[in-house]
């Protein structure tokens, strides 16, 4: 959900950026954060606990926290909502702790 | 290695304005920022500032990350940013390690200013960790700075300035408040904030709590409940209320990780947040060359932050032998700034904290000769 009107704010979006979410081709905007665009397009779900599985989200948007940590091109425990956005990246859900390839 | 005169971590309002001070007064400064952008939490700010003109009263926080960017432009010549740049360690020979964009860096400056801010504190509840519970200050970025909705229907857990402006921000965005809950007995923020959002229709309920958040895999709802006197849950009293986000703004924490790290000795002061360095009047930690301002130093406003930004550059600049003519005056002017901006009710709070951190520092040791 994105907002569209703002009494303050003007949004300029910028070029449409295309990305692999999962298998599954997704679109956001340049100037997205991974996080932004899959939350923008309903994804609240980022991950999953390394232990328990409990379902994991981003909680400070900012980068300290780390409950935001996906696998991005590959690399795992990615910060997606400090990771900007680019054409073509490959997004995945990550389960456990991740492992370096 | 890499060398520089004077190291600021942390480019938002306090770290700015130590980087602008210092290299006005012609000290080689490096500014170590880990978004790609500058301004910290300055770029999410919409509304309008309070304070004196000094400190860009009624001028946005937004508007005012641009207004410092450029005045630190102006002295290119002095300054190196670096961007997407995290710092990850303050070892004892004065050493800072940086991750920046997959490569690892080791810079050695001459003073470090730690302008590093501060986290947003938690709180235990049954399915506290679902998708869906955010930090307040979380739901400000991504709807202010990149333009999504949280959600559709929200509560706001804590009723302090960050929890009313941010309630008010969810409106202009088009979201839903359906409430905002305090467990304290009377509204923390300013009334100015809370009733504008009262004026709006959101109730304010303070003695609640939030006793659980319901759903699977995301927030579904949440169930709130009376305190009586004692902070205890009056049973009877439980309200499910339907919100698929629930915002938690129970207040900031100090980020002094890499204080900690280097040895400042600190103390826990409940009045500035949580654990802060003990530091002189020049905001010189105990160890020698470790400078600190903003929220690091005790959470305080964006406003004040500016202000600890300056006497801190200013004061490492002096200390490594800049001239600065009208040191002593622009020292007091500073500090004077400070004084009036803690004025007031909320002011006398963060005093009583800063009394027991703030004294002359004999004896100091560290890694500068």
């Amino acid at each position: 959900m994105r907002i569209d009107n703002h009494p303050i704010l003007d949004f300029k979006r910028g070029k449409e950026i295309r990305f692999i979410y999962d298998g599954k081709e997704m679109v956001g905007y340049e100037g997205d954060t991974i996080a932004s665009a899959l939350h923008a397009a309903g994804v609240r779900v980022l991950g999953y606990h390394h232990k328990t599985g409990r379902a994991r989200g981003f909680y400070c948007a900012i980068g300290n926290c780390s409950s935001c940590l996906m696998t991005v091109n590959g690399k795992p425990n990615v910060r997606v909502c400090v990771e900007e956005l680019k054409e073509g990246m490959v997004v995945e859900t990550q389960r456990g702790k991740g492992e370096l390839k | 290695m890499k060398y520089t005169e004077i190291a600021v971590v942390g480019g938002g309002p306090a770290g700015l304005s130590a980087a602008i001070t210092a290299a006005k007064y012609g000290a080689k400064v490096t500014v170590i920022e880990r978004n790609d952008s500058l301004g910290g939490q300055l770029r999410k700010q919409t509304h309008k500032f309070f304070g004196s003109q000094k400190q860009y009263a009624s001028v946005r926080g937004i508007e005012i990350a641009d207004i410092l960017e450029s005045q630190l432009r102006e002295y290119n010549d002095n300054v190196e940013i670096l961007n997407g740049a995290t710092v990850l360690g303050l070892y004892e020979d004065g050493v800072l390690t940086i991750e920046m964009k997959d490569r690892y860096i080791k810079l050695k400056p001459d003073r470090i200013i730690v302008a590093t801010g501060a986290y947003e504190k938690f709180l235990s509840f049954p399915n506290n960790d679902l998708p869906g519970i955010y930090g307040a200050g979380a739901v400000q970025t991504l709807m202010n700075q990149y333009g999504v909705k949280p959600g559709r229907n929200v509560l706001m857990v804590g009723a302090g300035n960050i929890g009313l402006i941010v309630s008010y921000q969810l409106m202009q965005a088009g979201v839903n408040v359906k409430a905002v809950i305090d467990a304290a007995p009377k509204i923390g923020g300013y009334l100015v904030h809370a009733s504008k959002i009262r004026r709006l229709g959101v109730p304010i309920l303070t003695s609640y709590t939030i006793k659980e958040a319901h759903g699977k895999d995301w927030v579904e709802g949440a169930t709130i409940c009376k305190l009586d006197e004692n902070w205890q849950m009056i049973s009877g009293t439980e309200i499910d209320i339907d919100v698929d986000i629930i915002c938690i703004s129970v207040g900031l924490t100090p980020l002094a990780d890499l204080l900690w790290q280097i040895g400042c000795e600190m103390k826990y002061i409940p009045e500035l947040g949580g654990h802060v360095p003990i530091r002189d009047e020049n905001l010189e930690t105990s160890k020698k060359g470790i400078y600190i301002a903003g929220d690091v130093a005790g959470i305080e406003e964006a406003s004040s932050a500016m202000v600890e930004g300056r006497l801190a550059g200013l004061c490492a600049a002096n200390s490594l032998g800049y001239i600065i003519e009208d040191f002593e005056e622009e020292k007091q002017d500073l500090i004077e700034q400070l004084d009036s901006l803690r004025a007031g009710p909320t002011g006398e709070k963060i005093l009583n904290g800063l009394e027991k951190v703030t004294k002359v520092i004999a004896g100091r040791y560290g890694y500068v000769d």
